[in-house]
Parts: C-alpha cells; sequence; structure tokens
C-alpha cells in the first residue's frame, strides 16, 4: 500500500468513529451507529497492518494469538456480565486502555528506531514529552480505573478513604512526576521511564480513593476521559493521526456527561 | 448564565491559542537542532496534528452533547470500545522489526510489550462493542 493512503484510511476510520457517536444521538439510530463504529474499528486494524505488515511468521502467529486470545476474553466478558455490573465493567475497561497505553509508550522507548523517534539515548525530546505524558496519564487511568471497578462492585468498601495531609502528599507526587519528566528528558533512562509509571500508578490510586461510591459514575467518566488524553499522547508519539483524533474527542466528555446525567 | 458561558469560551480560545504558540516555540526552538538525530518530526508536522487534535476536540464535545441521556450507559460502553484504538499503537509495536540498529534484546522487550498490549486492547474491543450491542438491543425490546 502506498503510504499517501494511509492517512485518508485513518481519516476515514475516525469518521466512522464520529458517525458512531452521533448515532446514539437517538434509540433508532444507535444500533447502526455501534455497527458502524465496528467497521471504524476494523478499517484502522486492516490499515496498520497492511502498512506494517510484518515479513517473519513469528510476529504473525503473536498478532493473531493476541486477538483471539483478547477477543475471547472480551467476547465471554461480554455475553456473561449482568446488565446491572455494568457501570463497573466500564471502569474495569477503561483500565485496560490504561495500562495498554503504558506499554505501547514502553514498546516506542525500547526500539524508538522502529517508531521513528531517534534512537536509544538519543530520542527526539518531543517524542520523549508526549511519550511521558501517554504513560503518566495512562498509568493513573490504570490504577483510578481499578479503584473505581472495586468500589463500584463493592469489593472494596464505597467509604471515602482519606489520608491525613493528602494534598500535601498529592502534590509532592504531582511534583516529583515533573521532575522525573525533566530528568527522562535529559537522561533518558528505562529507570526513569519506569519511575514515571510506578509513581502516576500511585497516584491514580491517591486521586480515586478519597472519592465516595456514590460519587463513582463521575469519576469513571472522568477516567473514560483520561484514557481518551493517554491516546492522544501516544498518537503524538507515534504521528498516528487517527489516533490523535480518537483521543481527542474524548476530553470533553469528562465535563458534559456529570451534567447531562444530573439532568437526566 | 450565557454571558457567563461565551466567558469561559473566551479562555478557553485564547489558552488553545497560547498554548500552541507557547509549543510552536519550544520545538522550533529544539526539533531543528535534533532533526539531524534522526528525529523526522518538525515543528511544522507538531503543529500540524495539534491543529488537528484541537479540532478533534471541539467535534467530540458537540457530538458527546447531541447524545441523548437515556443513552448515557451505552455511550460510555461504545466511546470505550472506540477508546481501544491504541490498538493501532499496539500492533505497530508488535511488529517491531528486530535487526539493524535495533539490538535483539531491546527488540524483544518491545514486541512483547506490544502484545501485551495487543491482547488487553482485544478485549476491550470485542467486549465493549459487544457490551454495547447487547444493551442496545435491550432498549429496542423495552421500547415495544
Amino acid at each position: 500500500m502506498t503510504n499517501e493512503f494511509v492517512p485518508l484510511l485513518y481519516l476515514l476510520a475516525s469518521v466512522f468513529f464520529i458517525l458512531a457517536l452521533r448515532g446514539l444521538s437517538s434509540p433508532e439510530t444507535s444500533r447502526r451507529g455501534n455497527f458502524v463504529g465496528m467497521i471504524g474499528m476494523a478499517i484502522a486494524i486492516v490499515t496498520t497492518l497492511a502498512v506494517a505488515a510484518p515479513d517473519d511468521p513469528v510476529t504473525w502467529a503473536m498478532i493473531a494469538g493476541g486477538i483471539a486470545v483478547g477477543g475471547l476474553i472480551g467476547a465471554v466478558i461480554a455475553r456473561r456480565i449482568a446488565m446491572t455490573a455494568m457501570p463497573e465493567l466500564v471502569a474495569a475497561f477503561h483500565s485496560l486502555v490504561g495500562l495498554a497505553a503504558v506499554l505501547v509508550a514502553g514498546s516506542a522507548f525500547y526500539a524508538p528506531e522502529a517508531f521513528g523517534i531517534g534512537e536509544p539515548g538519543n530520542i527526539a525530546i518531543q517524542s520523549l514529552v508526549e511519550m511521558s505524558l501517554g504513560v503518566a496519564i495512562g498509568a493513573i487511568t490504570f490504577t483510578g480505573s481499578i479503584i473505581a471497578f472495586a468500589k463500584l462492585s463493592g469489593r472494596m468498601s464505597g467509604a471515602p478513604i482519606t489520608l491525613p495531609g493528602r494534598h500535601i502528599i498529592n502534590l509532592a507526587l504531582a511534583i516529583g512526576l515533573v521532575v522525573l519528566v525533566v530528568l527522562f528528558c535529559q537522561q533518558q533512562t528505562a529507570v526513569l521511564f519506569w519511575a514515571i509509571a510506578a509513581l502516576s500508578l500511585l497516584l491514580g490510586i491517591l486521586i480515586i480513593i478519597p472519592i465516595g461510591g456514590a460519587d463513582m459514575p463521575v469519576v469513571v467518566s472522568m477516567l473514560n476521559s483520561y484514557s481518551g488524553w493517554a491516546a492522544a499522547g501516544i498518537g503524538f508519539t507515534l504521528g498516528n493521526t487517527a489516533l490523535i483524533v480518537t483521543g481527542a474527542w474524548w476530553a470533553p466528555r469528562a465535563r458534559s456527561c456529570p451534567t447531562s446525567c444530573a439532568r437526566a | 448564565m450565557s454571558k457567563l458561558l461565551s466567558m469561559r469560551q473566551l479562555w478557553l480560545t485564547l489558552a488553545v491559542l497560547c498554548f500552541g504558540l507557547a509549543a510552536e516555540n519550544f520545538i522550533t526552538g529544539t526539533a531543528f537542532a535534533q532533526e539531524a538525530a534522526g528525529g523526522g518530526h518538525s515543528a511544522h508536522d507538531f503543529v500540524f496534528r495539534f491543529s488537528i487534535f484541537v479540532l478533534a476536540v471541539f467535534v467530540g464535545y458537540y457530538v458527546v452533547w447531541s447524545v441523548t441521556p437515556a443513552l448515557h450507559t451505552p455511550l460510555m460502553a461504545v466511546t470505550n470500545a472506540i477508546s481501544s484504538v491504541i490498538v493501532v499503537g499496539a500492533l505497530l509495536a508488535v511488529s517491531v522489526e528486530i535487526g539493524g540498529a535495533l539490538s535483539e534484546t531491546n527488540g524483544w522487550i518491545a514486541k512483547l510489550l506490544g502484545l501485551a498490549a495487543l491482547v488487553l486492547a482485544s478485549v476491550n474491543i470485542f467486549g465493549g462493542f459487544l457490551v454495547t450491542q447487547r444493551m442496545l438491543s435491550m432498549y429496542k425490546r423495552k421500547e415495544r
């Protein structure tokens, strides 16, 4: 496939995603919307496979196996889950997106040549910043969603857990995170990369535990928005417009859902 | 109220413009110097992508507002499924080709991280779309 064609196909996938959401504006069109979303995802996957086209059988086996295993797990969960458990299912799914973002950023860090962002120890600074943002937001989404899931499903008490001086702790962690990002941009070591991930994981837990179970739906939509920011951050790193566009229109949801949910 | 909103929108627009300008300055200061190091990104690329990003934020804002409140749970489920577009990144990571400047160890780390991300994203794609379908078919039955 020629490379000029690829961005157009990603654009097509993005348009399909937008139409999928637009379909939800009324119950009559909503099922068609969902179907359009599936087609968009299929286009994005096939395009990526066509353009990356690995030539060794091991890689193809990994791809086929990964999609088969993940797809099977997903399909089984979707069939078995009780409809009343929907909010916690969505929270659990968000944590997967967050973790996936962290892993993809890690992959880009270990093999920067393959992503065209430099070579180890000499990665373009812009990519490092984007990568750190993707990792930090992805990791916060991951642990935050797990806590939200645990609280919604009753595996953890819904009561708010407030640590003494939590604002100071959070502030210190946030400052530490910024310092780590700056150091990471200068030294580009794997230790710093994983330190950013670890600190963000901790921050994700601390942000969500003081929030009571009743406020969780709002938190879930906020985390939904975060997973979008993470995807957009990775999209900038990889220079992939499909990821940027799809990630970007997550962001406003954090505001819209609480308001319109309250209205409903 | 409407006056308050328009003030907020004005500030938002200003913030976006300032951020864009700052980012452009920051990158013209650094990335051009780095391009020789094989960066491949330039300030122009960034500004282009940033424009797409900002426009997409606006599209998302208005599209999500048009969703009826009754369909909010399916909305969360379907947007969740679509956010697994991160699968694109996972596929690129799995397909990293070992050889050339890329060392064996780092290449395999990259590939295995990509594989793990691929499995997670696939759970999300299939789970998200199928569960939305199930939910929406319930809405249909209720209406009749």
